[in-house]
């Protein structure tokens, strides 16, 4: 803490100097924020501009042609049916046991267990999204082949822990005036927990599912092992593997094909904007609902 | 039926004491599974990555971890994760000394600086970058940034610079440089918005105590705002670079891939998330499959080890508070 208040730095003969310094800096911070924007208007635009020409309903509708010589029309039929399959999935499953893991952290755990199964979600969290990949391929896809239900099972493990935590908010939110009213009245502690505390949190629980789709649904690398030997036909069995979006923006990408790459900027675009749709809605459902439950 | 009526009539059943309840009980023997499931998850995660590397563990040990090799030849079969870990390393430090400085400036533009009509919008943006998947950045870096940087960027940098050794002859657009940037976009969001939040924690007394000392709002911000939340941004940027070591896809896209280690920035490489990404199409023997589990492996190893250690700093920093607010208060 060299400028710091605790040293004689604040001399009044260097205010000329020290002034320059903070102006410095301030101009610097409004760089920093105005790099960061700026990436993200280029990134948007690059995507916008050169999905554009390919987004039509033949990428939604039609199924991809590999080695195409002519110019028929193509599309990536299979990848939307695959990622709709595969996210569903994962978060039925992911879903209720999060829901789950956050009550039972929040309204039956003692601290100390709260405490460690809040470090495990976060460790869970930390896993590479690669790693998981690695293993519901060795745990899912070694002998039995690769399925849309291996994708979602990797999928949902890297929600649970979001689903989890954005439940446990909402539930500390809930004040505890409302359980003991409702312990008070002689109602069974998982009654009142079950038609009392959770229905307070739908609208918390409902955002953070949003959140952790938008997370997911753009996530290539758990797929990567586990649903990407597929054919071009599209097909709605998780028995089978799925081509999903981001895996086909992946493979697209390394295509030396520019009819391919124009696809993949389509493909890039629709799930941009479904992304960013649905987290800036989410995010804006979350303060409204986290405001509603804090305004009771 | 109202409670109001319950509680009129007689007595409906007898108080229950310390009776354990049906429905309590398995509400809470339902949840708790749940709770164990996740915990037995985890465990299962590094069980089942040791279990696939089995076979390259017990062929090369740990001599894999150094070796710079990739060779899937039948009969000349050998494998390491030197080249890889070179990589890993060279990719995510430097991703986070740009990031960091970034994200600092971002967090105290939107804490300190900002008006306040930018400040809600600006943040909602920055978060977004977050949002934006690896996937998409990864098409962008290998359509749009990699060819920018190699036309315009990287041969400035090696002409002004190429007495280093790191900005070497520019290549073809894949490369060290440009995974760089890529993992930079990454990460920037997520410390900036850690940052933020800590800095906004820094009780106002504090600051106006400073500002009121004559200091101007950057030593404010040295003197007061840097050295409270210093564990908090230690922790972020320690989580930063666990998101930047495990990144695979982006990364896989633009990195161009190779099996040695160059001191040449603007070269090819590999890191240990992209040679598995890379590597999806499969392979051909078990000792193949067992060495990219090898590489996950470690990859499990470094993120757990960056998770703990921004757990451990969070968790200290908050025992530190704790302390002198309660003193204090």
């Amino acid at each position: 803490m060299s400028a710091g208040i605790t040293t004689p730095g604040l001399r009044l003969d260097r205010l000329p100097r020290r002034r320059r310094v903070n102006r410095l800096m301030e101009v610097l911070a409004w760089t920093a924020a105005g790099i960061a924007i700026a990436i993200l208007g280029v990134v948007v635009y690059s995507v916008a501009r050169k999905g554009a020409s390919e987004l039509n309903l033949d990428l939604l509708t039609k199924p991809p042609i590999p080695f195409s010589l002519t110019n028929a029309p193509q599309g990536l039929a299979n990848a939307f049916a695959g990622t709709l399959v595969i996210v569903g999935l994962a978060t039925a499953m992911a879903l209720p046991v999060g829901i789950l893991v956050a009550v039972y952290l929040n309204e039956f755990a003692p601290a100390s267990i709260r405490n460690g199964v809040g470090i495990v979600l976060d460790v869970l969290n930390g896993v590479p999204a690669i790693v998981i990949g690695i293993f519901v391929f060795g745990l899912l896809v070694v002998g039995h082949g690769q399925s849309g239900f291996a994708g979602a099972f990797a999928l949902a493990c890297l929600m649970l822990p979001l689903v989890a935590r954005s439940t446990m908010e909402v539930l500390a939110l809930v004040p505890n005036a409302l359980r003991e009213a409702s312990l008070g009245l002689g109602i069974a502690q998982w009654r009142t927990t079950l038609s009392i505390v959770l229905p307070q949190t739908i609208g918390g629980i409902v955002t953070g599912t949003i959140l952790a789709v938008a997370r997911v649904a753009g996530e290539t690398a758990p797929l990567l092992f586990t649903s990407s030997f597929v054919g071009t036909q599209t097909n709605w069995d998780p028995r089978h593997g799925l081509q999903s979006i981001p895996v086909a923006i992946f493979e697209l990408s390394e295509s030396p094909d520019p009819k391919d790459h124009a696809r993949a900027w389509a493909a890039a675009l629709v799930l941009l904007l479904f992304i960013l749709f649905a987290s800036l809605g989410g995010r804006w459902l979350a303060t409204r609902s986290r405001r509603k439950i804090a305004a009771r | 039926m109202s409670s109001a009526q319950a509680s009129a009539d007689a007595p409906r059943r007898p108080f229950t004491g310390r009776r354990v309840r049906f429905g309590d009980l398995s509400l809470q023997v339902v949840a708790g599974a749940a709770a164990l499931a996740t915990t037995v998850l985890v465990g299962l995660i590094v069980w089942k990555v040791i279990d696939g590397a089995r076979p390259a563990l017990s062929k090369y040990g740990l001599g894999f971890v150094g070796r710079i090799a990739w060779n899937p030849v039948l009969g000349h079969e050998l494998y390491g994760a030197g080249s890889f870990l070179f990589g890993t390393a060279i990719t995510s430090v430097l991703a986070l000394i740009l990031a960091a400085p970034l994200a600092m400036g971002v967090a105290l533009f939107l804490t300190e600086l900002a008006p306040r009509v930018l400040r809600a919008p600006v943040t909602a943006l920055v978060e977004t970058l977050a949002a934006v998947p690896s996937v998409v950045l990864g098409l962008w870096g290998i359509l749009v940034l990699g060819p920018a940087l190699r036309d315009h960027i990287e041969p400035t940098l090696h002409s002004a610079l190429g007495f280093i050794p790191l900005f070497g002859e520019p290549g073809s657009g894949s490369s060290i440089f440009t995974a760089v940037i890529v993992l930079t976009i990454m990460i920037l969001p997520i410390v900036s918005s850690i940052s933020r939040e800590l800095f906004l924690g820094v009780p106002h007394e504090l600051k106006e105590g400073a500002l009121a000392l004559g200091t101007t709002r950057w030593e404010m911000v040295r003197g007061v705002m840097f050295p409270y939340a210093r564990g908090g941004v230690a922790a972020a940027l320690i989580l930063g670079l666990g998101r930047a070591l495990g990144e695979a896809i982006a990364v896989t896209q633009v990195i161009g891939g190779g099996v040695f280690i160059k001191a040449n920035l603007f070269g090819t490489g590999d890191t240990l998330a992209s040679k598995i990404a890379a590597s999806y199409q499969g392979s051909t023997t078990k000792l193949q499959t067992g060495s990219l589990v090898y590489l996950a492996l470690i990859l499990l190893v470094f993120s757990l080890a960056a998770n703990i250690a921004a757990q451990w700093v969070v968790r200290r920093v908050a025992h530190r508070h704790g302390i002198t607010r309660g003193g204090h208060a």
